[in-house]
């Protein structure tokens, strides 16, 4: 299979001080690949880092929900396909959005299941809520690779479920950041864990168990 | 990693104590002299007047058109404002045209936008729209950089850039913008009433001459209507009925009183008026006349610019310690750490006041009343700021955190709040240092030998080119002075904390957020 994202040897950090060591790692398309690992180990800076490297092709969702609080739903999820439309359709659509684009604004909230609150303020949802709506705007951006960041932190396991298999139905490529080791066992089929920035194990998700990742994690709630 | 300068260590102490000592320098050097012949009569007068004002003596139009022309010129300040901050931070000519056009007050600007549109409603709105232009670029690009970028940075790859700006920079700082915006209509609302007092017909061409002739009952009256006006801004100035007042202005505006054709004026102006006169008649190729304009420029520099400066430097340094003193006394008047809710409505009141009483109409008074001196300069500009300052010291001191067994009375002002408060006093008082600044050059207009003083003298004798150099040592003078502060700022590492008064009332300050989060934003990924 063709492959998606490689990374040769990438070392990346926050002003100057290195976060990732050495990381080489080849993702091949329609891979689905969860990076786990305790906080502080690396995972949203390597995310950043692919997400960096494949701006064209890739649709982010941030840890922080990253809307713009003053703007509805409809319009922060709209977002995710600015690049698509002229300028001035995009100014149009700030002001009197067209049905074709409440349509689909609508379709992708239906798959998270967030539909009514379409012309709610986004500063005005649960955190959620809000997590959803960052989903959706993913959804509706459609780019081949995701690139998610804890995406269903903060919703329970059946919901996260349901957003992290939709995400992997309308995406090629799947890359999400988890520190929930059964869900990320059962909605990946390759691990990747991290730990002080380095790779330390990389397997197929059937090769791996709860228990086996599970003292990886000590200190940290599961 | 502090650069080593020309001041040793900077400390709060060492800097108060600089501070201190160029003020006893000054001291010797300014006249406080009261020359009014009968100060104490003067003063009963117009308390006389203060207690029965005549609302008979209200002149409605020019309530109207007070607000017309800070509405219009807010408006239009406020729209080339936005445009220039968009390109703040990547043209050094932007900032430094936002610079020229705030480091020049809105009386300079009046005085000489009357030389091309004469005595008009153009001429009152251009004043206020040109310094404010400035004065917004600065802050709203202030506010768009310390604005949460997040949503933008996840916009699909290749977004234009006018979306980029239209779905996620603009809507997640509008609120501030429009906080910003209706806190500036109250400051247009008195530079417009102070624009009165050279001759446009506002509130305070009445005020002037009431003034002037004593008769304190009627100003009191007019300046009551003006109180009102500013104290129920938030009920008619909201951000949906602005553009409502704004296209209303545009109807009640009063006539133009004739000054010729605006298009020959502008002619005039730029072609003749304006030009050095060695440059007018003597051929450019001519190295003579190029001989007599460095003697020109040295003329004015040595006779008008430098002293002028001093005088200028002189006021504004003993004003500014003035005021530093107020604040540090009032504070605990205003704060419910020591006098509870009664320090509470004090402060409320006391920024009333202050916020509605321009300092130059003050000065105005006082020189009225006191007889030429830089006495009543110098207590105006102190009262008005050190009120300023002590209100939000007040406000600051409410907010600090204190154990419980905190002492209380003078060994909690002298031991805790002070002591806890003092880099914010500074900041506060280096940043109200470059307005006071401002104010004092325009004070000259009132007689007192500051800058403002050689300008309105150049411009009444009709000598523009010299009021023009004069204008750019006013404005390299006010920028060096802030640059002076904002560096000192740095040094003393009080940079961060917020001293505007706009941000007190807004319900996120720009600076003090920026503060607070500064944790936050180390977390943002630079790889």
């Amino acid at each position: 299979m063709a492959v998606a994202i490689t990374l040769d040897k990438v070392t990346a950090g926050y002003h100057g001080a290195p976060v990732l060591h050495d990381i080489t790692l080849s993702i091949e398309r329609g891979a689905r690949v969860a990076i786990i690992g305790r906080s502080g180990a690396g995972k949203s800076t390597l995310l950043n880092t692919i997400y960096r490297r494949y701006p064209e092709h890739a649709a982010l969702i941030p840890q922080a929900s990253a809307l713009v609080a003053g703007l509805s739903v409809f319009h922060n999820v709209f977002m995710g396909c600015l690049d698509r439309h002229s300028t001035l359709y995009n100014l149009r659509t700030l002001v009197w959005p067209p049905a074709t684009e409440i349509a689909a604004v609508t379709r992708v909230l239906e798959a998270v299941g967030l539909e009514e609150k379409l012309f709610a303020k986004a500063g005005e949802l649960s955190g959620g809520q809000q997590q959803r709506t960052s989903v959706a705007r993913a959804l509706l951006n459609g780019r081949p690779i995701v690139v998610a960041d804890e995406p269903v932190s903060a919703l329970d396991r059946v919901q996260g479920g349901d957003v992290l298999r939709v995400l992997s139905e309308r995406h090629e490529t799947k890359i999400f950041a988890m520190h929930d080791i059964r869900l990320a066992l059962e909605h990946s089929d390759r691990v990747v864990l991290l730990e002080g920035g380095r790779i330390i194990l990389d397997e197929p998700s059937s090769h791996l168990s709860y228990e086996r990742l599970l003292p990886h994690f000590a200190g940290e709630p599961q | 990693m502090r650069k080593a300068g020309f001041l040793p260590r900077l400390t709060y102490g060492s800097a108060t104590r600089l501070f201190l000592l160029a003020t006893l320098i000054a001291l010797p050097f300014a006249d406080l002299s009261i020359s009014a012949v009968h100060p104490a009569a003067e003063f009963r007068r117009l308390l006389g007047g203060i207690l029965s004002p005549n609302f008979a003596a209200i002149e409605f139009w020019s309530v109207v058109w007070t607000v017309a022309f800070a509405v219009l010129g807010l408006v239009a300040g406020g729209t080339a404002g936005l445009v220039l901050a968009l390109f703040f931070d990547r043209s050094r000519l932007v900032r430094l045209v936002a610079a020229a056009l705030r480091s020049v007050h809105e009386l300079f600007w009046a005085l000489f936008l009357m030389q091309i549109t004469g005595l008009s409603p153009a001429t009152g709105i251009f004043a206020i729209a040109i310094p404010y232009a400035g004065i917004f670029a600065k802050v709203f690009a202030e506010i768009f950089e310390e604005a949460d970028r997040s949503a933008e940075s996840v916009l699909p790859h290749r977004t234009a850039a006018v979306s980029r700006f239209a779905f996620a920079r603009f809507p997640v700082v509008a609120q501030q913008l429009k906080t910003y915006t209706l806190y500036r209509l109250e400051c247009a609302m008195r530079s417009t009433l102070v624009l009165g007092f050279v001759g446009l017909p506002t509130i305070g061409f009445h005020l002037e001459s009431y003034f002037r002739q004593a008769h304190y009952a009627e100003a009191t009256a007019l300046l009551m209507c003006f109180y009102v006006l500013i104290g129920t801004r938030r009920f008619w100035a909201r951000p949906w009925t602005v553009p409502l007042l704004a296209i209303a202005s545009l109807f009640v505006l009063p006539e133009t009183t004739g000054n010729g054709s605006t298009w020959s004026n502008i002619a005039r102006f730029f072609g003749h008026d304006v030009i050095p006169l060695p440059l007018r008649s003597g051929s450019l190729w001519h190295g003579d006349t190029w001989t007599a304009f460095g003697s020109w420029v040295w003329r004015i520099t040595a006779h008008q610019i430098a002293p002028g400066t001093v005088e200028t430097l002189i006021l504004a340094q003993i004003a500014l310690i003035a005021a530093g003193a107020l604040a540090l006394f009032l504070y605990p008047m205003v704060s419910r750490r020591f006098l509870g809710q009664v320090g509470h409505y004090l402060g409320r009141a006391m920024l009333v006041v202050v916020r509605s009483t321009p300092e130059y109409m003050l000065a105005y008074l006082l020189l009225q009343l006191m007889g030429p001196s830089m006495l009543p300069a110098i207590i105006a500009l102190s009262l008005h700021n050190g009120a300023i300052i002590g209100y939000l010291l007040g406000r600051q001191a409410d907010q600090l955190f204190l154990r419980a067994d905190a002492p209380k009375g003078a060994n909690l002002y002298f031991y805790q709040t002070t002591p806890n408060l003092y880099g914010q006093f500074l900041a506060y008082l280096l940043y109200r240092w470059e307005l006071i600044l401002r104010e004092s050059a325009i004070f000259g207009i009132l007689g007192i030998k500051t800058l403002g003083y050689y300008v309105d003298a150049a411009i009444s004798e009709l000598r523009i080119d010299t009021a023009a150099l004069l204008l750019v040592g006013v404005g390299v003078l006010t920028v060096s002075v802030d640059a002076f502060s904002r560096s000192l700022r740095r040094r003393l590492r009080i940079e961060a904390l917020p001293v505007r008064l706009s941000a007190v009332h807004g319900t996120h300050s720009t600076k003090s957020a920026a503060a607070y989060t500064g944790a936050a934003q180390a977390q943002q990924p630079v790889a």
